[in-house]
């Protein structure tokens, strides 16, 4: 059994109700996606959600792997030692020293180690049997993680640039005719302080969303085709629907790797525009 | 079917008419998961992996060093080899050119030794040949004196017997016949004749 069709039988109390009431199809949605925990009914602002656990579960994993992997550290490295080379080596260089420029990714190292870990954790988390949700699909995890890359690549620019009106002129590139001054910095400042933030948190919260959307699509419509379906044609084509969410379980790993480097990466992008002299 | 979705929703705290909305403990969450991360990251992973690479780079400096020196020995044990090959083969040069000398001489040395000896045993020879000759003709001149003058008492009788006068007289012919006083031409007809 793919770890995917385990989470078909953990159906979300909305499409569960929404079957036994009715008895008709009920496409999944953004709704699947709320699991209250604790208090489990879900009411009042203050509820932990599974996907909350799933982060501080990620942490922990996270925490535990890292400072155990590097507490006996030798020039030769061990196989576990060897893992935890070679993500850091990557964050490090590929990541930080060939965007940021050698001369300051080292201070924002800590930074993108967080995030690339953090979000490629618990975007694999979507497929790992039994915990199978992808904590980036709630808005507010990535929000979060922008609003961090947003705050710090504004802090160093304005640091950079010594003061907050030379950022802002910085912006506008030297040599342009007066007339194109303002429409330019109108669209620079849209990028800085709008697009580049709300794409970055959208990008990762849509593509986890729709990807774990589109499993529980194949995957509760192919139970509801085997269970409920009224000839032999509608149970087979249930089968071949489990059979592709297999495949696109396969896919999503893809995604989330591809997710979690685009998003360090981008964040490394905004750091390095904000530490150069110019713009 | 869209209602029934929605109480049900509603019933579990789901913000139906904003489905996007973020939850603010999830938010709260996220801030101190990722607060917690970044701060062990920043004060134990980092450092430790930092540490290790400095290490590592001195490591290999260290070793980058010590294979330098490994080399710089290895050129100069070579250029001690070479130095001592050149001298080697000077040295040979010189052996070899001396003993063609020491050759050349050598084999001049015979042939002059060669040359004497050849000379002094042609010497020897041609004395010996002289010494023969002169034997020779002693002997000979004896022999002539006594032949002819048994030819000559056949012919004149037993008066030439006499011993001094024979002497004499053959003593006299020879010296005539040696200062070429008496030609062969003028004898031999006459012995022709006889």
């Amino acid at each position: 059994m793919s770890p995917t069709v385990v989470s078909a039988s953990w159906l979300p109390a909305a499409v569960a109700t929404a079957e036994g009431g009715e008895g008709g199809f009920q496409t999944p949605g953004v709704a699947n996606f709320w699991w209250p925990v604790v208090p489990f009914d879900g009411t009042g602002p203050w509820v932990l959600t599974r996907p909350a656990l799933v982060l501080l579960i990620s942490v922990g994993l996270l925490a535990w792997f890292y400072l155990g992997a590097t507490r006996k550290l030798s020039v030769v490295p061990t196989k576990s030692q060897f893992l935890v080379e070679g993500s850091y080596n990557f964050v490090r260089n590929t990541i930080g020293r060939d965007i940021i420029g050698s001369k300051d990714f080292l201070q924002f190292v800590p930074l993108l180690m967080t995030l690339f870990t953090l979000i490629l954790v618990n975007n694999v988390f979507g497929i790992v049997p039994f915990i199978q949700f992808p904590t980036m699909s709630r808005l507010g995890i990535p929000l979060v993680l922008t609003v961090i890359v947003y705050i710090t690549y504004h802090t160093v620019a304005i640091r950079r640039k010594h003061g907050v009106l030379p950022y802002f002129k910085s912006l506008v590139p030297p040599g342009l005719p007066g007339w194109l001054k303002p429409i330019l910095f109108a669209l620079e400042f849209l990028t800085y302080f709008v697009i580049r933030p709300l794409t970055l948190a959208l990008r990762l919260f849509g593509n986890m969303l729709a990807g774990h959307l589109m499993l529980l699509v194949f995957i509760l419509g192919g139970e509801y085709l085997l269970l409920h379906g009224d000839n032999l044609f509608l149970n087979a084509s249930g089968v071949l629907s489990f059979v592709f969410s297999i495949a696109m379980t396969f896919f999503e790993l893809l995604i989330e790797f591809l997710q979690a480097f685009i998003f360090t990466l981008l964040a490394a992008l905004y750091i390095s525009d904000a530490v150069s002299e110019h713009h | 079917m869209l209602t029934a979705s929605v109480v049900a929703a509603e019933e579990t705290g789901f913000p139906s008419g904003f489905p996007l909305l973020p939850h603010p403990a999830e938010m709260i969450i996220g801030i101190i998961a990722f607060g917690i991360l970044y701060w062990l990251y920043k004060t134990k992973v980092v450092p430790r992996l930092e540490e290790l690479y400095e290490e590592r780079a001195a490591a290999i400096e260290g070793g980058m060093q010590q294979a330098e020196v490994a080399q710089a020995e290895a050129r100069a044990a070579l250029e001690q080899y070479t130095a001592q090959l050149a001298e080697a083969r000077a040295e040979a040069n010189s052996i070899r050119e001396s003993a063609r000398e020491q050759g050349a001489q050598i084999v001049a040395e015979m042939r002059a030794q060669a040359q004497a000896e050849a000379s002094r045993i042609t010497e020897s020879a041609k004395r010996q040949v002289e010494a023969e000759r002169q034997q020779a003709v002693v002997q000979l001149r004896q022999e002539v004196g006594t032949l002819s003058t048994a030819l000559a008492s056949k012919i004149v009788g037993e008066s030439l017997e006499d011993e001094v006068r024979q002497k004499g007289i053959v003593d006299r012919f020879l010296a005539e016949l040696e200062a070429g006083e008496v030609r062969p031409e003028k004898v031999a007809p006459a012995g022709q004749d006889a």
